[in-house]
């Protein structure tokens, strides 16, 4: 139940070429990020939500999966995970510019609000840990077809109080099923700490309780996170049952952009947060291991800006939903 | 085409459909060993296995959340909820998530599933307040579900296996009422009610009776006392709540001119008001009376001694005055 230490770079069995990838994928969920609230501020996208400070989580636990073949059931903080399954910039700012070409719903949900039927990623509501009870059917199902496929489920700590969630891991444990909960814990579920959440300093201390094992891992080590989760989903797919896993996080951003966290938590809080950011440790790890070398940082940003500047500008471009569509596909039969 | 019960009409469709779709699994709380609190399920575990037919931790949430889990990835759930009372908890599950995932993700995922629970009261002892209620209403609000209600053995068969081949979420409630206080013959044979269309089950030129569920037992028999007297009663089984049959209702009224409808569910923001408004909005000049309604009181459920359940439940005494009436007027 301990946080696991951090390894050397290169522990994890990933190849260089692969732990350039990972950050690419960080960085690009940043910059992604990024963009969206710019576009909130400018009055452009109406609301936005960050996931800013979960990047080494999602993209520690996206590499832990077999992309179009295992399923991920994920929360609204997972534009970087999303990227790592197949979605692509355009995506989500076709979602922030409330486009007719939003991939996610068609610009009738909020941003954030994930789907991709190609790349396995289930549409999720805003009600909180309901998705938790869907992950465990979508992994009966696999057991009930005998297919070794893998569901992870993305939560905040917050979600761990609903009853939604103990009665999905109470499931997921009684039938053994191939699923992984991952609790993305950024300790504040909007201005709520944890300590007003739960008694317990970890979520994973509840994990015998279930009847599964809990592994809790510095959710800002993006290469301890993929360890955990190549492990966690190598008990599932073999049959071994579900994990819970907890990544413990930083929030850099406020809980959206209708709320602002200065009000409710402290400028030193605010301010040691930010020498944990994840993507820095990583870079400067890389760099300290010549994994990255001169200028690789520099010129992977600018081929994620360039990527992200061309998704916009279809964005831009791209028409709203036209009114006579909002009656459409409320049955399937329509 | 043998006679059976309400219930064994529910457990044979439930069963042949399991035979020949293997995507059709059941789940809830007993449904298993025991074969459901009613006998729904029985023989289904002991047939196919406690991976198809899975008793389920008592957790009405789990029981919806996880059939939507399972529908997402491709199979045809069937979640039971033993009495339709215990439905809340999943409320969040039902419409918050099934009946929004094909909305809100612009036709990309859909929720192929049927949700069973037993309803109202009849049974030699009703209830009470928590094994009894009417709860239709709250999810006939709802874009996205079906909800179904049938009356008789041979509907409940044709319309379970439209719901079972629904390609969204049916809100499936069977009057436990009539599981066993009727037989009817039933086809062995495979056919399919139609969701959405409701049956005259008694013609009439005077009076238009729009109800469902067992009370449409007694709907007909108030009928039979007024045709005593030459007042000819048309009595429409609704059969779904969610859509309603609009042409069937607004047909039926134009002809007849007077409307009652009839529920066992409270009154007050019922299906029968929908229906009320709906005969109000298009019937208008065809109406030769109040639209009139009966249904039950303002209390919250039917209580426990006879006495006060009396209070309560309509039956046929109750609908023939409401029928004198409004013949009167």
């Amino acid at each position: 139940m301990a946080l696991t230490e951090s390894p050397p770079v290169g522990a994890a069995g990933l190849t260089r070429d692969r732990l350039r990838e990972m950050y690419r994928y960080m960085l690009l969920g940043r910059l992604l990020d990024q963009r969206v609230l710019v576009l909130n501020r400018q009055g452009r996208a109406p609301f936005a939500i960050s996931g800013q400070g979960h990047e080494a989580a999602q993209v520690g636990v996206g590499y832990a999966l077999r992309r179009d073949y295992d399923w991920i059931v994920p929360y609204y903080r997972d534009i970087t995970l999303v990227l790592v399954m197949g979605m692509e910039p355009r995506d989500q700012l076709m979602a922030a510019l409330a486009k007719a070409g939003d991939p996610n719903s068609g610009a009738r949900q909020m941003p954030s609000h994930f789907s991709s039927r190609e790349h396995n990623i289930v549409s999720g509501g805003s009600p909180v840990a309901t998705q938790i009870l869907h992950a465990v059917g979508v992994a009966q199902a696999f057991k009930y077809r005998r297919e070794d496929r893998v569901v992870v489920v993305t939560v905040g700590e917050g979600g761990t109080s609903e009853g939604d969630w103990h009665e999905g891991l109470n499931w997921a444990a009684i039938h053994r099923l191939p699923v992984v909960f991952l609790v993305e814990n950024n300790a504040f579920a909007i201005s709520v700490p944890q300590s007003l959440q739960m008694a317990v300093e970890h979520v994973t201390e509840r994990a015998a309780g279930y009847g599964m094992p809990g592994v809790s891992v510095d959710g800002g080590d993006v290469l301890a996170v993929y360890r955990a989760a190549v492990e966690a989903v190598e008990r599932a797919r073999t049959g071994g049952g579900p994990t819970l896993l907890e990544a413990e996080c930083v929030r850099l951003q406020s809980h959206s952009s209708d709320d602002d966290q200065r009000r409710y938590r402290a400028a030193e809080d605010l301010d040691s947060m930010r020498l944990h950011d994840p993507l820095e440790r990583f870079r400067a790890d890389l760099e300290s291991s010549s994994i990255l070398a001169d200028g690789d940082a520099d010129q992977i940003r600018l081929e994620c800006q360039r990527l992200i500047d061309t998704a916009q500008e279809e964005a831009d471009q791209a028409p709203v939903p036209d009114p006579a569509t909002a009656l459409l596909h409320v049955y399937g039969d329509d | 085409m043998p006679e059976i019960t309400y219930v064994e009409a529910v457990q044979t469709t439930l069963r042949d459909e399991m035979r020949r779709d293997d995507r059709v699994v059941v789940m809830g709380e007993d449904v298993g060993v025991k074969g459901g609190v009613f006998g729904a399920t029985a023989g289904l575990f002991q047939e196919f296995g406690g991976e198809r037919v899975i008793d389920s931790p008592l957790a009405e949430a789990s029981i919806v959340g996880v059939a939507i889990g399972m529908a997402l990835a491709g199979l045809r759930p069937v979640a039971e909820i033993q009495f339709l009372d215990f439905i809340p908890p999943a409320m969040d599950q039902l419409i918050s998530e099934a009946a929004k995932i094909r909305y809100r993700s612009n036709n990309g995922w859909s929720c192929p599933m049927v949700v069973r629970a037993p309803c109202g009261g009849g049974v030699h002892v009703h209830g009470a307040l928590y094994h009894s209620q009417m709860l239709e209403a709250l999810f006939a609000h709802v874009p996205g579900l079906k909800v179904v209600l049938p009356s008789t053995p041979y509907d409940a068969k044709g319309l379970l296996l439209s719901a079972l081949r629904d390609p969204d979420p049916v809100c499936f409630f069977e009057h436990k009422g009539l599981y066993r206080s009727m037989r009817q013959d039933v086809p062995e044979e495979e056919y399919l009610v139609p969701i959405g269309k409701g049956q005259v089950v008694r013609p009439g030129r005077d009076i238009s009776c729009f109800t469902y569920g067992a009370t449409v037992h007694e709907a007909v028999a108030a009928a039979e006392k007024l045709a005593a007297d030459k007042i000819e009663v048309e009595v429409v089984d609704l059969r779904t709540v969610r859509p309603l049959d609009r042409e069937l209702i607004v047909e039926s009224a134009r002809r007849t001119g007077k409307v009652l409808v009839a529920h066992e569910a409270n009154l007050a923001g019922g299906v029968g008001a929908e229906a009320a408004a709906l005969v109000a909005e298009e019937c208008f000049d065809a109406l030769d009376g109040p639209v009139m309604r009966i249904g039950g009181p303002e209390i919250p459920a039917i209580p426990f001694a006879e006495s006060l359940a009396e209070v309560y439940c309509l039956g046929p005494e109750k609908i023939e005055r409401k029928l004198r009436e409004l013949a009167a007027y």
